[in-house]
């Protein structure tokens, strides 16, 4: 499809890669304010405690300390929903839990000042399993969470924000089905999407009304959309850097802005506080913990006709947005699963474990991970190949669902089962596909076998976009966005949107900086949003821009606007290329000329992403390996194919497709305290662990925007870790109902151990 | 909990008692860089902190700071090494590179695998990729046509979170003349 545009659908060197090849972009901790200090933050070593006595007299006499805060001496802002998050409290609920701040000169004063500071701890009882947390007399976790047990809905979303999926009636979809089947299912294995880059901010207060952070973060904007109520509405400008990976982590980034903040107010002087990997494992963002006990009817052709359950969530001590993870998670669920009969109950719990967070699959890769191993049990009664019950059971032109809002959406976009039987295709799964249970191949003690998962998000068009197109006379333009760079090279493909409807070279195409001060509204880059929404406002700016521009140059040219075009910054009457004026003698060199664009909440569109998966299980062993994938996908339009492949393959980490083998955070659950926090212990791919990826992108136009595209990187992981799951069963004849598939759980499910 | 480390954090505090005052020198992407012992470079400093702190090179850059994750990665007497793990002090006369020093300065020309990195898209967030590179460029330098598995192996010790590891080895696979 690239061929009729002159940008979109090829390939194009990112904006930044000069400045990444070379050493010079700028990530958070590469930028020293004048007269900067460093933050650093004492750590609860117990996974509940009361403070008895904080003694910080040491620590504030130590040369080069400018600040300590405690719970006595902070600001009173308090986060989470309901609040829960003040900056800093007197009980400690998980291990890394934040006891003490302490700003000074260098890095290394800050962290001596921390082995100063004098706590007396009385140590509660902790609880670590979700469904223990709500029984009677488990121990409590915070005083506005009774029976730690959320309250649920979510005000930023609406007051009807979806809490549950009930619709139809599930004893009459129960009476009608062939088969009833029922399965409990965990993914707890509350993996790290674990960037590089750990978590950081600089907060630097410019007077006692004005703030200005800069933030290692997917969505600066965000930074300031969620940090403005919470500190008191002060003026907040937010500023992003270069963000050395994220997959949703570091969306808001609260935690470490909100101690930055304190210290930097308690000091008067910028202050930076970067976490260090210990505390990235132990303090920032796992994966949302996932159980789910659900009853299942189906019929004979695949049809499902009621689904029922309860689905825990734990998200550790606390939360920034749990709820609405859980209302997308719901929404998502059936996205997948069409059925008119549904009483799913979700339960977000709190518990004594390190925070979950905001991370790439945003529920609902934890709900499809827990949800479609049971789904399997039910085809397997049932004799349905995989394949086509998600060909048939994917929402469809003319089906509906209730979208996080707690509104029915109507679907309007297309049918993705030509994608999934591409990627079938391509896979070669006809062949490879064997039935329930059965390995594709047996060699030996290997065992060879398929799975395929599915997964998609509507929220490709959540919330609100703007953007300014500002033209210059020497033929230029500027967006003005403020759309951050984690990898996925959005502020590229913007740019190309904008060059494409003005059509201009690339390099004649700048964007601003990340900045809330000079960008309009944006909501920031999650949810595959960035395409439908971003793309929208940006694309509308840019039209805006050139009809100013045209008004302008109609009289010149003595023509009317709707007659005119323009290249390379020239315009002419369509047709009559020759006689071009440049846009200096429509515009005057004195003027610039800007457009206005923005995109508001449009859920009507999803995207969809299905993986294939082959393993190979060493029975003797019960080693298990992914030896090749196939991603699938449509997404309308491709804006950049290397980029959208490299976001594809990025569904092997970041807490994806690997949680299914390998990647776990492993508890103590004596101590309270992580036991692999750390990159050797904390398994990941190597380079020499790679399998056979290929990409499987059809571009069937999606009636989005112009350009007909929609965003699909953020829901790349999702359908994996099951799709592995099935697979492994597959290999070794036996199910497993839990993650990961280490070699003691396959030993295990094989009756070896 | 009881204070803990007390004195050993304030003896950590003060860096010059028991060193002999002493400068070291690191030619850094060709500039030489004297450094006092005790006054630049602490005993206890890395490389990586020396060269980002000290020196000013932020192309280094810093993600587990403890040898597993490859980010690191500078290049010493053409040897890739995580700095990380390297003592400032033990590197007194070596020649080092890191990725600010690849790019030819005075005709602003990048290395052939700064390009090929950028033509095959071969990073999204880019914080390995300067640590990528110059291991992919020591192994170039020993070896100019390694295979796919080679350039997998000299790679291994390198963390991407991103997913680039394929756009990686295509990329270096065309420098070293075996793209496709």
């Amino acid at each position: 499809m690239g061929g009729e545009y002159r940008h979109i659908g090829k390939a194009t060197p990112r904006k930044d890669a000069r400045a990444i090849v070379t050493g010079s972009a700028q990530y958070i901790d590469d930028i020293k304010l004048p007269g900067m200090l460093y933050g650093r933050v004492l750590r609860s070593p117990y996974p509940h405690a009361r403070i008895k006595n904080i003694d910080t007299a040491e620590a504030e006499a130590y040369p080069g300390v400018k600040a300590v805060l405690t719970y006595k001496n902070v600001p009173g802002w308090i986060g989470g929903v309901p609040y829960h998050r003040p900056v800093l409290d007197s009980t400690m609920r998980f291990v890394g839990d934040a006891v003490a701040l302490v700003a000074a000169e260098t890095v290394e004063g800050a962290k001596e000042a921390l082995e100063l500071i004098d706590v007396e701890y009385e140590q509660l009882p902790a609880v670590y399993d979700m469904e223990e947390a709500t029984r009677p007399g488990a121990p409590q976790i915070h005083e506005r969470i009774p029976g730690n047990v959320f309250p649920r809905g979510f005000r930023s979303i609406g007051e009807k924000a979806l809490q549950e999926i009930v619709m139809g009636d599930v004893d009459k979809g129960f009476e009608e089905a062939d088969f009833i089947t029922e399965g409990t299912c965990g993914y707890e294995n509350i993996p790290n999407p674990l960037p590089p880059e750990p978590p950081g901010v600089i907060a630097l207060w410019e007077d006692a009304e004005h703030l200005t952070i800069y933030t290692t973060s997917q969505s600066a904007a965000m930074n300031r959309n969620f940090g403005q109520p919470l500190l008191g509405l002060v003026d907040m400008r937010v500023i992003g850097t270069q963000c050395g990976g994220s997959y949703g982590t570091k969306n808001a980034n609260m935690i470490p802005m909100v101690h930055a903040v304190a210290l930097a107010k308690a000091t008067g002087r910028p202050v930076k506080v970067y976490f260090n990997k210990e505390e990235h494992f132990n303090a920032y963002s796992l994966r949302l913990g996932s159980r789910i006990h659900a009853r299942v009817g189906i019929k004979k052709d695949g049809t499902i006709t009621a689904l029922e359950g309860e689905w825990f969530v734990d998200t550790g001590a606390a939360s920034e947005m749990a709820q609405v993870q859980v209302a997308v998670g719901c929404g998502e669920a059936q996205l997948a699963l069409r059925c008119k009969n549904w009483n799913l109950q979700p339960k977000l719990v709190c518990t004594n474990r390190n925070p979950s967070g905001v991370v790439r699959g945003f529920g609902g890769q934890e709900l499809k991970s827990s949800l479609l191993p049971i789904m399997a049990i039910a085809m397997e009664k049932a004799g349905l190949d995989p394949l086509e019950f998600f060909k048939k059971n994917y929402v469809k032109p003319g089906d509906g669902y209730y979208w996080r809002d707690g509104l029915w959406w109507d679907y309007r976009g297309i049918d993705f089962s030509k994608a999934m039987q591409k990627g079938a295709d391509v896979f070669g799964w006809k062949d490879k596909w064997k039935g329930w249970g059965k390995p594709t191949a047996v060699n030996g003690n290997k065992r060879i076998g398929v799975g395929v998962g599915v997964h998609g998000n509507a929220d490709i068009g959540e919330d609100e976009s703007e953007a300014y197109v500002k033209l210059n006379s020497d033929g230029r333009a500027v967006l003005h966005s403020c759309v951050s760079e984690a990898g996925m090279g959005e502020r590229s493909a913007v740019c190309k949107m904008v060059a494409e409807v003005l059509d201009l070279p690339l390099n004649r195409v700048e964007i601003t900086a990340p900045d809330t001060m000079v960008n309009p509204f944006e909501f920031g880059l999650v949810g595959s949003r960035g395409t439908y929404t971003v793309g929208s406002a940006v694309i509308e700016a840019a039209e805006d821009a050139k009809r100013k521009l045209f008004e302008l140059a109609a009289p010149v040219l003595g023509a009317r606007p709707e007659d005119l075009e323009t290249k390379d910054g020239q315009i002419y009457v369509r047709g009559n290329q020759q006689k071009a004026i440049p846009w200096r003698k429509a515009m005057g060199i004195t003027r610039t000329l800007t457009g206005q664009g923005r995109f508001e909440t449009d859920f009507s569109l999803c995207n969809c992403m299905m993986i294939f998966a082959e393993v190979e299980v060493d029975v003797e062993t019960g080693k298990a390996d992914l030896l090749r994938v196939v991603a699938a996908t449509d997404c309308g339009q491709i804006i950049d194919p290397l980029v959208l492949e490299g976001q594809l393959h990025g569904s092997l980490g970041s807490a994806g497709i690997d949680t299914a083998l390998f990647e776990e955070t492993i508890l103590d659950k004596d101590t309270g305290r992580i036991m692999n926090c750390n990159m050797i212990d904390y398994k990941w791919r190597t380079f020499v662990d790679l399998p056979q990826f290929q990409n499987v992108i059809l571009e069937t136009p999606i009636p989005s925007h112009r350009f007909k595209a929609i965003g699909v990187g953020e829901v790349a992981p999702a359908p994996g870790p099951s799709a592995v799951l099935m697979a492994i069963s597959n290999a070794i004849g036996k199910r497993i109902m839990d993650y990961p598939a280490t070699p003691d759980r396959i030993l295990k499910a094989l009756g070896r151990i | 909990m009881k204070k803990r480390n007390r004195d050993e954090g304030r003896k950590r505090a003060t860096v010059t008692g028991g060193t002999a005052e002493k400068n070291i020198s690191l030619t850094v992407n060709g500039k030489l860089h004297e450094l006092m012992v005790g006054k630049d470079v602490n005993p206890d400093h890395t490389l990586a902190y020396t060269l980002r702190e000290t020196l000013g090179y932020t192309g280094v850059k810093i993600a587990c700071d403890h040898g597993s994750c490859g980010a690191c990665t500078v290049l010493i007497d053409g040897e890739a090494v995580l700095s990380c793990m390297t003592l400032t002090v033990e590197c007194d006369g070596k020649n080092i590179t890191t990725i600010e020093g690849l790019e030819n300065r005075e005709t602003g020309k990048l290395h052939p695998l700064q390009q090929a990195f950028i033509d095959h898209t071969a990073f999204q967030c880019g914080f390995c990729t300067p640590g990528i590179i110059l291991s992919a460029k020591a192994l170039l330098d020993k070896s100019p046509s390694p295979t796919e598995e080679e350039i997998k192996q000299e790679l291994a010790g390198h963390y991407c979170r991103c997913g680039s590891h394929y756009f990686v080895i295509k990329a270096i696979l065309a420098v070293a003349g075996k793209g496709r």
